[in-house]
This record gives structure tokens, sequence and C-alpha cells, in this order.
């Protein structure tokens, strides 16, 4: 493949992502020698890193540590401990990897990583989190804390939904000032959530520019780089410096015309984590036809901000509930996912959309097929439909994958080159929400 | 006169179609090659007989275009397309009323949704499993030790249909096997088989519209009884081309037309592909 074929982010903002996340690694190191500062396990959809902020502590986030080995070709070692151990072949493979990393005694840095002062499991949509962290607390002997957080089945939370949540977290505040030493500070907890507002204004400003044509960056694949920071340093000064700088850098970028190729071919919304095992390969799958993410849902696992939700340091502990309960993909209904992707696509101006299914998370996955053909049929939007793994390198079917791929452009290029619709919708965009159309 | 090629290197055969330009296209010659172990060298030999049946040299061809999974190792090729595109251009080519393609391969089934140029407006494909694919079929005749070529007319006389439980093609061979020993017959087994499968593919197919005219092409389209099993599940009759199996590389060979002369409307091809892509 020639250089054309392949992108990447040009600019500070990755290099200074990498220096940020590897300075988390150091204090998580600094941790597993000292006990300082206290790890909490916790995981990123929906979470509530503001309180551990509060507290001084450092989130560890099972998840990263997963997606680290994926993305380094390390994570079929732990996978098939796990395996080996029980684990059936089609459990979640974040699970496995996290559980074969404890077996196998792997870190993704190959620095060490700390005994969790607590396991802190903030069931937000998955339910396989529940599972997975009973046994991360067993195999550490370290305590665990379940915060239940009901699923969204409605638009909104009902009041007694949010006290209930509210209630647990101010529980979860007096265990963390047991655990930590540190005397709660109402005050400290204010300032954490307020940073957390602001990274939260600068992330959703950077997501709005890549409805600029071209788009600045790429809302999936480069959108997953900043996303590190945004759930270990959100409720940090040093979150607020970090989107501070990322925001001018793109909006710079914006001010040159410059996007993500020297010319933007197709404009797309991703829906579902990429493979992080083959993310190169998969990538440059797009990049041959110059094709731009604009928007995606996986950048929202952990907060659903561009539609104007903030944390408010006003109502600390109600805005973090409510954050949890549902301002994040992960716990929202699957037909608010459909009416995200729809205004994606509207408001966005997307060719098509691209879903991928995660064979191992039947929570995330199960129902797009059903999603597929909402979109085509009812909303007559172009979408492929393609199946892999976020972690699990041996579901990944590369000339499959890539056959479908340039399938689906090849056709995109026909529409747009002769002008025609390539699916007439059943409904006029912007007729009706998903959820009265299907409710 | 200009001649194009179209060379379509499949799972299990390759196949390769010659199309002359003279006032009218038309099929000029086919050849039909299995894959085997090295792709480069079936493309090669699928390429030099189609050129010999045709009674041309190499050089006489003006633009080849690969597709199907070997198409990246097609040395003597110009571009590429998918050959969900492809098979989408050769069926609308031999059935311009076409709005809807089954293909059934070696390993794939895909249905494609067609629009009025023969372009792709939607398709779908099975995924992980070979299910609902010409491999499924391959696997039922082993079992029942004859030709692939028998398995479909068999198939035709039986008046029971067995119920084949499993979609996997792997275990559909101890479901034969179970089916053997209780001394079912062979072509209700057969049956059972076919209707498994097409059960199976329209389970697929139904995400696209499914808007007739519904061509199917494939090597498996050959099948007789699958024809009819598919039919039957679908409740409309199938347009099926002799030249079925060719239909990726006809459609191929129709993308090389266009690309010859740019006053045939070309929208799909354009030159600065092939430097872009890096193919």
């Amino acid at each position: 493949m020639s250089e054309a074929t392949k992108s990447e982010y040009r600019g500070s903002i990755h290099q200074r992502q990498k220096e940020l996340m590897m300075r988390w690694y150091e204090r998580l190191a600094e941790s597993a020698a000292t006990g300082r500062p206290p790890a909490v396990s916790l995981m990123i959809s929906g979470n509530c890193v503001e309180l551990l902020e509060a507290f001084g502590m450092v989130p560890l986030s099972p998840e990263v540590n997963a997606l680290q080995l994926a993305i380094r070709h390390q994570s079929l070692e732990p996978i098939l401990a796990a395996e080996e151990m029980g684990y059936a072949a089609d459990n979640c493979a974040y699970v496995k990897a996290d559980i074969g990393c404890y077996i196998k005694g792997l870190t993704p840095t190959g620095g060490p990583l700390p005994k969790p002062a607590l396991v802190l499991c903030n069931f937000v949509g998955c339910n396989t989190y529940v599972k997975w962290f009973e046994h991360v607390s067993m195999m550490t002997g370290s305590p665990l804390y379940m915060l239940d957080i009901p699923f969204l089945r409605e638009e909104e939370p009902s009041h007694a939904a949010v006290e209930y949540v509210v209630r647990q977290l101010v529980e979860l505040a007096a265990q963390l000032e047991k655990l930590s030493g540190v005397k709660f500070d109402p005050e400290r907890f204010r300032e954490a959530v307020r940073c957390s507002a602001e990274v939260e204004g600068l992330w959703s400003e950077i997501k709005h520019l890549s409805r600029r044509h071209p788009a600045p960056f790429d809302a999936y694949f480069d959108a997953i780089t900043l996303m590190g920071p945004l759930y270990v340093y959100r409720a940090s000064q040093e979150g607020v410096e970090f989107f501070r700088a990322a925001l001018a850098e793109i909006s710079a970028k914006v001010a040159l015309k410059q996007g993500v190729y020297d010319e933007e071919k197709f404009r797309l919304v991703m829906e579902g984590p990429p493979p992080y095992p083959y993310f190169r390969t998969f990538r440059d799958m797009f990049a041959k036809w110059k094709a731009t993410a604009v928007a995606s849902t996986y950048s929202t696992v952990g907060g659903l901000w561009e539609f104007g939700f903030r944390h408010d340091p006003e109502k600390p502990f109600e805005s973090v509930a409510r954050h949890m309960l549902a301002q994040n993909v992960t716990n929202r209904n699957y037909l608010q996912r459909y009416e995200q992707i729809k205004r994606y696509v509207e408001e966005w101006e997307a060719d098509g959309v691209i879903i991928h299914f995660v064979k191992s998370c039947r929570l995330f996955s199960a129902g797009q097929g059903d999603m597929r053909d909402y979109l085509t049929r009812t909303l007559g939007i172009p979408t492929l439909y393609i199946e892999s793994d976020l972690e699990d390198p041996r579901y990944f079917s590369e000339a499959q994958i890539r056959n479908r791929i340039d399938a689906f452009f090849e056709g995109l290029e026909h529409a747009k080159a002769t002008g025609k619709r390539q699916l007439e919708p059943m409904l006029a965009a912007g007729a009706a929400s998903p959820l009265k159309v299907l409710g | 006169m200009r001649i194009a090629a179209g060379v379509d290197v499949g799972s299990t055969q390759t196949k390769a179609v010659l199309l002359s330009d003279n006032g009218g296209v038309s099929i000029t010659a086919r050849a039909l090659v299995d894959t085997g172990a090295n792709v480069r060298k079936a493309a090669e030999h699928a390429f030099h007989e189609v050129c010999k049946a045709a009674g041309i040299h190499a050089s006489d061809v003006g633009f080849v275009v690969g597709t199907g999974y070997g198409r990246y190792n097609i040395s003597f090729g110009h571009t590429q397309m998918t050959e969900i595109s492809c098979h989408a251009r050769g069926a609308h080519f031999v059935f311009p009323g076409t709005r809807t393609v089954i293909d059934m391969g070696g390993q794939d089934s895909k249905a494609i949704a067609v629009g009025a140029d023969g372009e792709v407006l939607d398709f779908v494909m099975n995924d992980k499993c070979a299910a609902g694919t010409g491999r499924f079929l391959a696997n039922a005749a082993d079992v029942m030790a004859i030709s692939l070529d028998e398995v479909g007319p068999l198939s035709l006389r039986g008046t029971k249909p067995v119920k084949i439980t499993t979609v996997c093609t792997v275990f559909v061979e101890s479901d034969i096997l179970s089916y053997l020993a209780q001394g079912k017959k062979g072509e209700d087994i057969l049956a059972g088989v076919h209707l498994a499968i097409a059960r199976r593919t329209m389970s697929l197919a139904r995400r696209v519209p499914l808007e007739p005219e519904i061509t199917m092409t494939g090597g498996v389209a050959r099948n007789i009884g699958m024809v009819k099993a598919l039919e039957e599940v679908l409740g409309q009759p199938l347009k099926i081309s002799p030249d079925a199996h060719f239909m990726g590389a006809i459609g191929a060979a129709l993308f090389a037309l266009e690309k010859m002369d740019q006053s045939f409307e070309s929208t799909i091809w354009r030159p600065e592909h092939a430097a872009d892509r890096g193919d």
C-alpha cells in the first residue's frame, strides 16, 4: 500500500495523549510500589471518576488495559489462559483478557499494576461486569463495592432512580473516605465536577468540529486516542489543559480547511467498538477510500456530551448520578441509540453508517441486525454490517471484512458519481424520532 | 473491436470471461479452472485458457478487471472490483430486469439489491459461517459418497424431506449419518439438506428488499435442486442463466470494457483509483 492509503493524525495531540497516559501508568506503578495513591478498579462506561478524584484516588480501568494489550497484539495469550481456566469461548473477550492477565501476571506496559484498594463495579448497561468484577475482587482479595445503576428504559431517568443512585454514591463516598484515609471535602468534589464540566464542554466542541467539511479529525479512530484522557483525567486540571490544547489544535485545522486526507471522499458514522487487535489494518481499509468518520457511538461509551449534558458543580452527586444513568451510550436503550445515529447522519452530514458487530459482546451488539434494517429501510441510509471482535484476534477475517468494505464504497461511489440515491427511505429525513416510529 | 476480460478468482474455482465490443457487447469466451492452492497461477491459467478459447493473444485484451477473493493476486490485471459489484453488474447485463441477485458460491452466499443501472444499492452476506453455501452441499455429497453434480437432481426425487436441524457445515455430516443409520432414503435426506440451505439463505436475503426480478448467480445456481428449493421458499421464480457461474467474471469484464472506452458511460471506475489505492 502506498502512503496515500494510510491515515495518521497530523498534529501534536496524539503525542501529548501518549505522555499523559504514560504518566497514568507511572502513577499506577507508584501505587503498586507504595500503596499511594490508592487505586480503584472502575469500568469506563458512565464512570464516576469525579468521586475518586475528590479523594486523590487513581482509576484502574480493566478495559483500557485490555484494549492496550489488544492493540499491541498481546491479547490472545491471556484470553487463552482464561479459557483454560474455564471461561467459555463466547464470554466477553475483555473479561478474558483481563482475567488472563491476573493469571499470567501480564500488564500492557510490562510495569506493575497495583492491587486495587477497592473494586468498584459501576454496573452501567453491561451485566457481564458484575461477574467480572466479582472475579477480580476474588483474585486480588480487594473489597468489592457494587453500584446498582438501573437501566434506562424511558427517555429520562425517574426521580426515584436518580435518588437511588445518589444514595449509593453517598454511601460509596463514606467507603472511599475510609479506604483512602482522606476526609471527604465537598469543595474538592465540586472542583472535580467543575473540571469534568469544562472538559465535557471542550470535548463537545471538538466533536462538533467534525461537522465541518472536511472534518478536521476522525471522530472514530482519532477520537479513540482522546478517550483515554477523557476517562482518566476528566475530573482534573490536567484533563482541562489537555482538552484546551486539543480544541486549539483541531480548531486550527478547521481554519486551514485541513481534513484527515488531502481530499475527503466519504463521511461515515461508526457504530460499535473497533477491532483493536487489527486497529491499524481496519483503519487503513477506510483510508484507502479516503473515508472519514465524522461521528461514532463508541466515543460516547464513557459519556454522551455532544447533545448538551454536563456535570453540574452545583449538584455534584445528582449530576454524577444522571451521567451514570442516562448520559452514556451503554446504559441507554436501543431506540435512543437509533436516534443518536440518526442525528449524527443528519446533522454531521454523513454518507453512510458502518456497524461493527462485536462477537463476544452480546450486550452491546445484540439487535444490530434490526438497527441495520431501521437505518437502511426506514431511513434509507446506506449501512454496512461487519463482524469481528474488539479484543479477540481469532474473529477477524481480513479478506472478508476488506471485501465488504470495498463493496460498500463501490456502491457509495457510484451513488456519488451519478447523484442517485441508493436507498429510498420510508420516512423523510427528520420526520420522526425512532422512539415515536417504533415505540 | 475492443476486447476486455474479467477474471473472478473464487475460493473454489476461477472463472475468466472475454467480452468483445463491436457495436454491441457480447461474450466471446469463457474458461473455468479449479483455484487450488496457488491463486496467482489459477488466475493466469484461467486467463490463458480464455484467450486460447477465443483464439486470441493475451496482448489483444485491452483491459482486465479482477474480482473474487483472489483479485489482488492477479498479476496481469489492471484493477479490481469486489465480486458484489461484479455479480450485480453481470446479472443486470444478462437479465436487465434484475433487481435482486442471490449469489451462492463456494463459501459465500449473498443477496444484493440492484439498481436500474446494475449498481449495488445494498447487500448482505453470510459472516463467519459457511452454512448456506456451496461448501455445505459439498460436505453433504461427500458423506453420501456421491458427486456434487448428483445432489441436486437426486434431491428433487425426495418426497419426504428430512428435517436438518443444524446450520453448521461441519455438523451437518453427523445429521446425515444419523439419518442414513435410521434408513432414510438418500433423496429425502438431500431434499432436507437443500431446504435447510434455502431457508438459511432466505433468512439472510430478507435483509434486503428482495424485489423481482431475482437472478441467482454463482456456482450453486447450476444445482437444480437448490434452485427449486429457493423458489419454493421464496414463492417466486428465479432467473437462471447458463452463465450463472460466470456472472462475477462477466461483471468484471463489463467494468473492464467501460474503462477502455470512456464514451461508454463509466461511473464507478475512475483512473486515479489504482494509484490512490496502491492496489
